[in-house]
């Protein structure tokens, strides 16, 4: 419990009469990949929303690195070690995918006050950048237009953008979410490497995807935990059964 | 489809040969239109940071023109009439220098973009717009209402302001001054966007959580941005100023706000030679269909109505295509 990197402990909101979030208490530790899966509506976003700083919660904590974030602004959890994708890409479309890696090089450097140099010709910022291009492999694509992507090519580059950080936890929005099986493939071959650089907090509704990848499942049904486990505990869950996977499994 | 860089040289050879024609043919009111296109093109050059980096449709630009405008008209109205502007709690006298005004100029209209803009930026969209323009409105109408510096009336100075080594007074050499600001603030410019402060804008306008994502903030970009932006468009109000040597309240009026962003639009918003170009095309049509009728104004409201249903990208756009990724 200590050594976790990322926890909640009991965060509860609700919009409303609605809970989104029910006394969530859920933890990240290091190497891990911890996935969190519920049918549509159970509160997966706004429990992203939470631990990345975009939302509030009425009550409960949020720890990064033992440390209290609750009331701090999404860029300070990002300087803190917190990396996110989104679930529906949120790239500057405009730019080229090297401007995109590079903003992220810029942002870890957290020094973007200089108004004269030339951001392309910075050897520190295109060295991370590049690098980050390189292992998520859109090395050749690096001055296309971000528009100009793939689907799944932007899925890559969000992913690109948050290893630009340096992140201690990486949290991913579906990241497999409209990928073909191809891509999906790789993706979670490259997810499976990154849990030892950071540990994952994985909301995905790609079943195979999940249950490869996973040490840890949690399950939300209305806003709420019903169970946490492994993977063979998730999937002898009664509970879990009853309320998600149907007869799917 | 022409290379973007081929117009922008074109636009600056225009305006050097445009005056020296003029110089040669004895010409002088075509150097003046010329210097009206500079000083134009120099308040949009700084619009277009806020407007085409970062996003901010001010609608109250001209509260930085009119800043600049009265920085000069008050210096050199003191200095005229061999007043001090105050004598408590320390002696400022006026001054006829176009450098100190200058410097004024820029103190005081990067004052105000400041505190505007923090008061501003809390807002988005039509809200934005609609605060700017209150700011705006509320200059506007204290201008109007300050006796002292001629109120409605405005201030005029009766001699050009002097440059160390020039004859301001000779309108070629004031406008070689002008190109020169210009050449200078496009060069501010064209650094800012390729700095990692320019990326860093250029993604706060375009997904700001995306900047959050990555630990920076937004609205402090889009700050600085707006400081600079009204730091430009306020020099160009001291120059106005003492092209016409004249200040009234018009300068500090919302249709001069909308002027210097027509000026933005109609040349292509986010490009580094659009503000100039649409400067240098509004004053030529001023000069022209002005000339023609009193309502030119309808033209210039078809113009801007085919550019911008037609030509996303301003003139500029209509005639390069979209922008060019650089490298």
């Amino acid at each position: 419990m200590t050594d976790a990197v990322l926890r909640t402990s009991g965060i509860t909101k609700s919009f409303g009469a609605l809970f989104a979030s029910r006394d969530i208490s859920i933890d990240l530790r290091p190497g891990e990949i911890h996935a969190v899966i519920g049918p549509n509506g159970a509160g997966k976003s706004t429990l992203i929303g939470q631990i990345c700083g975009t939302l509030r919660p009425d009550s409960g904590s949020v720890h990064l690195l033992g440390e209290d974030v609750t009331h701090q602004p999404t860029r300070a959890r990002a300087r803190a070690g917190l990396g996110r994708t989104f679930q529906i890409s949120a790239l500057a479309m405009e730019d080229t995918v090297l401007q995109n890696v590079l903003l992220g090089a810029l942002g870890a450097s957290g020094r973007p006050w200089r108004f004269f140099s030339g951001v392309l010709k910075d050897g520190d910022l295109r060295a991370t950048a590049e690098e980050a291009l390189e292992r998520v492999g859109l090395k050749d694509q690096a001055r296309m237009r971000t528009a100009e992507l793939s689907h799944g090519q932007r899925r890559q580059l969000e992913v690109a953008v948050a290893l630009t950080l340096k992140p201690r936890a990486l949290v991913m929005d579906e990241p497999m979410a409209g990928m073909g099986a191809e891509g999906s493939k790789l993706l979670t071959g490259f997810l499976d490497q990154l849990r030892h650089e950071a540990p994952i907090l994985l909301v995905e509704h790609d079943m195979d995807a999940v249950f490869s990848l996973a040490d840890r499942i949690s399950v939300l049904v209305y806003g709420e935990v019903i169970a946490t486990g492994t993977v063979d505990e998730i999937r002898a869950n009664a509970a879990v059964k009853e309320a998600y996977l149907g007869d799917e499994a | 489809m022409i290379r973007e860089r081929y117009i922008n040289a074109l636009t600056l050879a225009l305006f050097v040969a445009i005056p020296l024609w003029a110089v040669l043919a004895d010409e002088p009111f075509t150097i003046t239109l010329m210097t009206r296109a500079a000083v134009f093109a120099i308040a949009a050059v700084g619009l277009n940071i806020a407007l085409g980096l970062g996003g901010l449709v001010s609608l109250g630009h001209a509260v930085f023109f009119g800043l600049g405008g009265y920085a000069m008209g008050i210096l050199a109205h003191h200095a005229q009439t061999y007043t001090a502007l105050t004598e408590w709690p320390f002696l400022i006298e006026g001054t006829k220098s176009m450098p100190v005004i200058w410097l004024v100029a820029v103190v005081v209209s990067s004052l105000a973009a400041l505190v505007i803009g923090i008061l501003s930026l809390r807002t988005a969209g039509v809200y934005f717009i609609m605060i700017t323009l209150a700011f705006g409105q509320m200059f506007f109408f204290f201008a109007i209402s300050w006796a002292q510096y001629g109120g409605e009336d405005g201030l005029s100075i009766y001699v050009r302001n002097g440059f160390p080594g020039l004859n301001t007074l000779d309108p070629i050499q004031f406008y070689g001054l002008c190109l020169v600001l210009l050449c200078l603030v496009l060069a501010f410019a064209w650094r800012l966007a390729a700095s990692p402060f320019g990326l860093a804008l250029n993604a706060a306008r375009q997904v700001p959580v995306r900047v959050e994502t990555v630990g920076l903030d937004p609205v402090r970009l889009k700050l600085i941005a707006f400081v600079f932006s009204g730091a430009i468009t306020g020099l160009a109000g001291a120059l106005f100023a003492d092209l016409n040597r004249f200040v009234s309240p018009t300068m500090f009026s919302w249709q001069l706000s909308g002027e210097i962003m027509i000026f933005v639009i109609l040349g292509g918003v986010g490009r580094l030679f659009g503000p100039v170009v649409g400067a240098l095309v509004f004053v030529a049509l001023e000069h022209w269909l002005g000339g023609l009728s009193e309502f030119w104004h309808i033209y210039l409201g078809l113009l801007l109505l085919v550019i911008v249903l037609f030509g996303r990208g301003g003139l500029i756009g209509m005639v390069c295509g979209r922008e060019t990724v650089h490298d």
